[in-house]
């Protein structure tokens, strides 16, 4: 059955609005009466807070009021933001203050918020307000915080184990006994930050009449914002609409609730005006969460034929001070490290450490780049020791299409067991690797080294879990003046939400996607909602968009025969209007129809049917759809400056059935650029006393156009069984390989000087140390 | 408020006369001021080229100019580039149609580049448009989006669509 | 990142440059304030009075003197970048300059404002240190000269008094049928180099080179001559040996290091691109 299931006409109803600059972001809200905030943050690492001399500052011209935390607590019901995941691996709890009390941190935590009739006004002052700082030991490295006697991040702790739990399955200590080769790696691999082009910002607004405190947030997640807050200020939920404008991009961390969001809501209550603050990229920096260091110790255990027996070992993960979301980022790296293959035995410690440093939370990706890097380190260790070619070690233990669904004996977090959908995985990177020329390539790698120049190919397979559940509201909705109005409690970060709920929508009523609006990120105007991350709306927004559209089709169908003396079987839906098939001027407006179950007072509704064009679904959907992929890279490196330049790319994917490859392109494409990032050029820097190094655009490096490599993407359709649509998410693919197909491809660049990498990002100076001190020793 | 100087700048073809803070930006000026909130800040250290627009028709970081420095000067910013409210830009249509835009907040400032680096380059290669981007960041598209947009535009420009009024005047 | 308060001055001669100057306490010159501005947004630095050279008239120029290419201190970036005169003179400069940011930033970005702040990454003093510019300066006792190689005082600062302005660079011409070579290592296109080199060759009817001129830049606090390597060449016939021993002593230079990059791997860097630069000077000699 070719049924359709989304129209899309290569074109987005975002873009009118974007294209002209209307759109409206959280930095274009401007109300009257509206005061600005700016926060005074820690410049220590971690230091005991004294006094807070605010005279000065709250005297300056402009300044409406300089706030601590001892204004505030006492507006406040709890006195911590308890936003962590659940998990019982949890040895402390360090959940997060609104603002910082006798004890900071981690620098960038914020101490005291000035509020003035401008932003100018508000920094002036932000320089008067005087701290008391008792400097303490600052605890810098992941590593070094888990060892015996290590400065604490927090004062009184006992340590700096935030987290431990450990996960497998099989008779490792088995497979390894009896492995005719083992080999094992200690990898380094760091990730950055966000680095949206629009920082985070909100907008708190009291309307007195209504008693409703309107928060403006560009957050990923209204509605736990609004749970969280309403928790902390004590306030009905009645009485609270958390709403988000236009998003300049998300990426993981604008899913977090801030302090900063529960200070500027207390702050509008309790100056009755409405209080706005715009982060700036600096405090992006040190305030907005990110992901940073793990250190991996993995052994991987095979036969003499090269196939997987057993994979060990364990992760040290760099939390930062506070915990902003959850243990997930490690256990997502873990759980997912041997997903794509057959492997036997597997046991993976993981230890989480307190540092005095921003806190961890997911970044695109969120611990699926990192598995993916141990893992194709590991197969091409296991290549090069062994001989073998690094595709054909793969092929050797990928796991085969007709193993499909193939259940891990691995719990995810909610409990259920984890359960590779569908794919197929061999086919998949097949298709790359005779894209990308790999069978020619040694060929052309001897003739260019002829010449001097060294150029290397690497791989690399990923799983990626998406569709994260356990559901997303969708109200499908058909107005009297015939317009369909959808309304979600998804969140709109930039991937094109609005259209593809109304692609899927339209399909099933009418097919004009014009005819459709779209609301998504508004508390007050659904109930229920989680929001966006995990490359999850397709899969649970688009999936409840179908089948309430599909209950409001069969409705108007039914509603409109009673209307045309007709069959609902005779009739189609076409544009705005309900016709019989075949004779088009026998029609009813939607409008009309939608009329017609809104009732009059004491007249029955046509043929019986319950009140109301609309429908609300909350499909449930527990189980992760897995969308995977191979990404080959081309590199040349100039020995001489360990420069790298990235030649070729190909990406082949599979994120089950595809709905709009405009946008799905974009997804990838997109994600591909932030995982060059990841391989080559950021790298969050911090000194031992956990002050971060890197705090602007010219010292962290995004990428820029021309870093980007001619890409060729393949598509493959796997439907997932998990979903009506068959969809798997695709937001975060692009940036899962990335790195460890193009670190592949520098080490085989550099083959003839013996080096090995097992780090990311590596760096150009990093390169050329390598080589110097790789194999033979060659100078350059 | 503090000291203040008197500005007359046309934005978009519009006139105005204004009272400025010295030490307000560009930027804070046409957003705040103007309540042109087309352009946005990424940065404000002059990095990301989101804020950029046009000042007597060259490309600017408007977060590293200062308001009073547009004395006299002609500004277009993104709501100039349309045409009209029916009718976008042959880049702007380009870019709906290439898909170069995501979320749409570094837009502003790849457009505005773009119209003066195809004014100045009306048939680029690849490689050029993407030199060309290197000034404005963008974390969504990859980029290539916005270089095939560019490409396209270049094409519908040379073959006789209307492009933008560089006089700062609203485009005809 | 709101710039602090100042006070705002915006005159049009020099004179009244050199009067503000003088009066004025903690004041800070803006050019074309792609450097100045984000550090006033960041509040790095906090002027009681800004004074603007934009108004001011009669500094911006590319003229041919007798001795040389003559460059107002106001001059855009991208007049430079598109004078045929400078490509005629200086194609060194021409050349260098494509890589001094970005088209945003060389909009308005001036000459003399990178010479005057002096970043140890930037590509405008290398190449007048290499081209043995005469700066220009203007203050209350009138105009003065100082040679390049007097000009940097320490870490961006200029050998300025605090009542001068930079108002003019002369560069001097080098021979027609010179050879010049310029060599950047940056992470990104447009980014400030890690490491640059600039190489300039001159060759007698003989063969052998007259006159040699190899600067570094990135590598510590000003651009720094490699006169070792430049007494290496001079009098030599050009070859990949001699070239790679005179790139042998830019690793010599004492290197700073920062997050980008390590001392040594600048030193290792310096002598790779001066090596490469001096090929490509000795090509283009051999071009013609």
């Amino acid at each position: 059955m070719s049924e359709k299931i989304a129209t899309t006409g290569a074109k987005r109803l975002e873009d009118p609005a974007l294209l002209r600059g209307e759109a409206r972001f959280i930095d274009d809200i401007a109300v009257p009466g509206m005061l600005h905030a700016a926060f005074v943050r820690s410049p220590h690492g971690h230091a005991a807070i004294g006094a807070i001399d605010k005279t000065a500052a709250a005297a300056l011209a402009g300044v409406r009021a300089v706030f601590t935390l001892d204004d505030l607590m006492p507006h406040f019901k709890t006195e911590r933001l308890v936003v962590g995941l659940p998990s019982p691996s949890y040895k402390q709890d360090r959940s997060r203050p609104a603002l910082c009390g006798d004890e900071t941190v981690h620098v960038g935590e914020p101490i005291a918020v000035v509020i003035a009739e401008s932003r100018y006004i508000a920094e002036d002052a932000m320089a008067l307000v005087g701290v008391d700082y008792d400097v303490l030991p600052a605890i810098s490295d992941c590593r070094d915080a888990l060892a015996d006697g290590a400065p604490t991040a927090h004062r009184g702790a006992p340590d700096n184990l935030l987290a431990e739990f450990d996960m497998g399955y099989g008779d490792v200590d088995a497979a390894f006994a009896g492995a005719a080769h083992v080999f094992a790696e200690s990898i380094w691999q760091h990730r950055g930050g966000s680095h949206s082009i629009e920082c985070r910002g909100s907008v708190a607004i009291h309307d007195p009449m209504n008693d409703l405190l309107t928060l403006w947030s560009s957050t990923q997640m209204p509605h736990s914002t609004m749970r969280t807050l309403v928790e902390m200020l004590g306030r009905d939920e009645s009485r609270m609409r958390v709403v988000t404008p236009e998003i300049g991009g998300g990426f993981g961390p604008k899913l977090v609730v801030y302090p900063e969001d529960a200070v500027v809501s207390v702050a509008a209550l309790l100056l009755g005006r409405p209080v706005k603050w715009i982060e700036d990229r600096r405090e992006h920096f040190i305030a907005t969460t990110q992901e940073r260091d793990q250190y991996w110790e993995v052994e991987i255990a095979v036969d003499g034929e090269a196939r997987i027996l057993g994979v060990r070992g364990s992760i040290i993960h760099d939390h930062g001070a506070y915990t902003a979301r959850g243990v997930n980022i490690p256990q997502n790296s873990a759980e997912s490290l041997t997903l794509l293959y057959e492997v036997p035995a597997f046991e993976m410690n993981i230890r989480l450490a307190l540092t005095n440093k921003v806190p961890v939370t997911p970044v695109r990706g969120a611990g699926h780049p990192q598995a993916t890097f141990t893992m194709e380190r590991l197969l091409d260790r296991v290549a090069r020791e062994l001989g073998l070619d690094r595709a054909e070690v793969r092929r050797r233990n990928l796991i085969g299409p007709e193993k499909m669904p193939y259940e891990k004996p691995l719990k995810a977090r909610g409990g259920a067991p984890i359960l590779l959908d569908s794919g197929d995985y061999p086919k998949c990177q097949q298709s790359a690797i005779e894209k990308a020329g790999w069978d020619d390539f040694p060929a052309r790698q001897r003739a260019e080294r002829t010449q001097g120049r060294y150029i290397g190919i690497g791989l690399a397979n990923f799983v990626k879990g998406t569709g994260r559940g356990p559901f997303e509201a969708v109200t499908v909705r058909v107005g009297p003046s015939g317009k369909i109005h959808v309304i979600s409690g998804a969140t709109a970060i930039g991937q094109g939400t609005k259209t593809m709920l109304a692609g899927i929508v339209a399909a099933q009523l009418g097919g004009d996607i014009d005819n459709v609006t779209v609301t998504t990120g508004d508390t007050g105007a659904i109930a229920l909602g989680l929001g966006t991350s995990n490359s999850r709306l397709t899969v649970t927004a688009g999936s409840s968009a179908h089948i309430a559209a599909k209950k409001v089709r069969d409705k108007a169908l039914d509603v409109a025969a009673h209307l045309l003396e007709s069959s609902s079987h005779d009739l189609e839906i076409v544009g705005r209007e309900v016709r019989v098939k075949g004779v088009p001027d026998m029609k009813v407006g939607l409008g009309q129809v939608a009329h017609a179950v809104a009732g009059s007072p004491g007249y029955a509704l046509p043929g019986g049917v319950e009140p109301g064009m609309e429908a609300t679904e909350h499909l449930v959907i527990d189980k992760t759809a897995y969308a995977n992929g191979t990404a080959v890279a081309e590199v040349e490196v100039d020995i001489e400056t360990g420069g790298v330049r990235i030649l070729n790319y190909v990406l082949a994917h599979d994120c089950g059935r595809v709905l709009d490859p405009m946008i799905v392109d974009g997804q990838l494409i997109g994600g591909t650029a932030h995982g060059i990032g990841n391989a080559l050029y950021e790298w969050m820097m911090f000194d031992d006393g956990a002050q971060p190094l890197t705090t602007n655009l010219a010292d962290y490096l995004l990428v820029t156009a021309p870093e980007m490599p001619p890409i060729d993407l393949i598509r493959h359709e796997s439907p997932s069984p998990l979903n009506p649509l068959g969809v798997k998410g695709v937001g975060e693919c692009g940036v899962v390989p990335a790195p460890a197909a193009i670190i592949s491809a520098i080490e085989d660049a550099l083959s003839p000087f013996g080096v090995h990498i097992s780090r990311a990002p590596i760096t150009p100076p990093q390169i050329v140390a390598l080589i110097a001190a790789g194999g033979d020793g060659k100078t350059v | 408020m503090g000291e203040t100087r008197k500005l007359s700048v046309t934005v978009n073809g519009t006139p105005y006369e204004e009272v400025v803070e010295v030490r307000l930006t560009l930027a804070d000026f046409l957003r705040q001021q103007l309540a042109l909130t087309g352009t946005h800040l990424g940065c404000e250290h002059g990095v990301c080229g989101a804020c950029t627009v046009l000042v007597d028709g060259r490309s600017a970081r408007s977060c590293l100019m200062l308001a009073v420095q547009v004395n006299g000067r002609e500004i277009t910013t993104i709501e100039g580039i349309a045409p009209s409210d029916e009718e976008l830009h042959p880049l702007q249509q380009a870019f709906a149609d290439n898909h170069g835009l995501q979320c749409g907040f570094c837009t502003p400032g790849m457009l505005t580049t773009m119209v003066e680096f195809l004014r100045d380059n009306p048939a680029p290669s690849e490689r050029q448009v993407q030199e060309a981007l290197s000034g404005n960041l963008c974390r969504c598209t990859g980029y290539q989006g916005v270089v095939a947009a560019v490409l396209d535009a270049a094409k519908r420009l040379g073959d006789g669509a209307k492009g933008v009024a560089m006089d700062g005047g609203k485009a005809r | 990142m709101k710039p602090p308060p100042f006070s705002y001055h915006d005159p049009t001669t020099v004179s009244e440059v050199v009067g503000l100057l003088s009066t004025l306490e903690n004041a800070k010159l803006l050019a074309g304030g792609q450097s100045l501005m984000p550090m006033l947004n960041m509040r790095y630095v906090l002027p009681d009075h800004l004074i603007d050279l934009n108004r001011v008239e009669g500094l911006g120029y590319i003229r041919e003197g007798s001795g040389g290419l003559e460059i107002g201190a106001m001059t855009r970036q991208r007049d430079v970048e598109f004078s045929q005169l400078v490509k005629r003179l200086c194609p060194l400069l021409s050349e260098a300059i494509l890589h001094v940011g970005h088209r945003q930033t060389r909009n308005w970005g001036t000459f003399g404002g990178s010479l005057a702040h002096l970043d140890p990454s930037a590509e405008i003093p290398l190449v007048c240190a290499g081209l043995d510019a005469i700066v220009g300066v203007e203050g209350p006792d009138g105009g003065r000269e100082i040679a390049f190689a007097d000009f940097p005082a320490g870490y961006m600062s200029p050998a300025m008094g605090l009542d001068e302005v930079l108002s003019s660079v002369r560069i001097p011409n080098w021979g027609p049928g010179h050879g010049h070579g310029f060599e950047e290592f940056a992470r990104r296109h447009g980014d400030f180099a890690i490491v640059s080199a600039a190489a300039l060759l001159e060759r007698g009817s003989d063969g052998r080179i007259t006159r040699a001129s190899l600067t570094v830049g990135g590598i510590g606090a000003a651009p720094v001559r490699v006169s070792a390597g430049e007494a290496a060449l001079t009098g030599e016939a050009g070859s990949v040996a001699l070239f790679r021993a005179a790139a042998e002593e830019a690793r010599r230079i004492d290197a700073i290091g920062d997050v980008h990059a390590p001392a040594s791997y600048r030193q290792h860097l310096a002598a790779v691109l001066i090596r490469r630069a001096l090929a490509k000077a000795w090509a283009r000699i051999e071009a013609g």
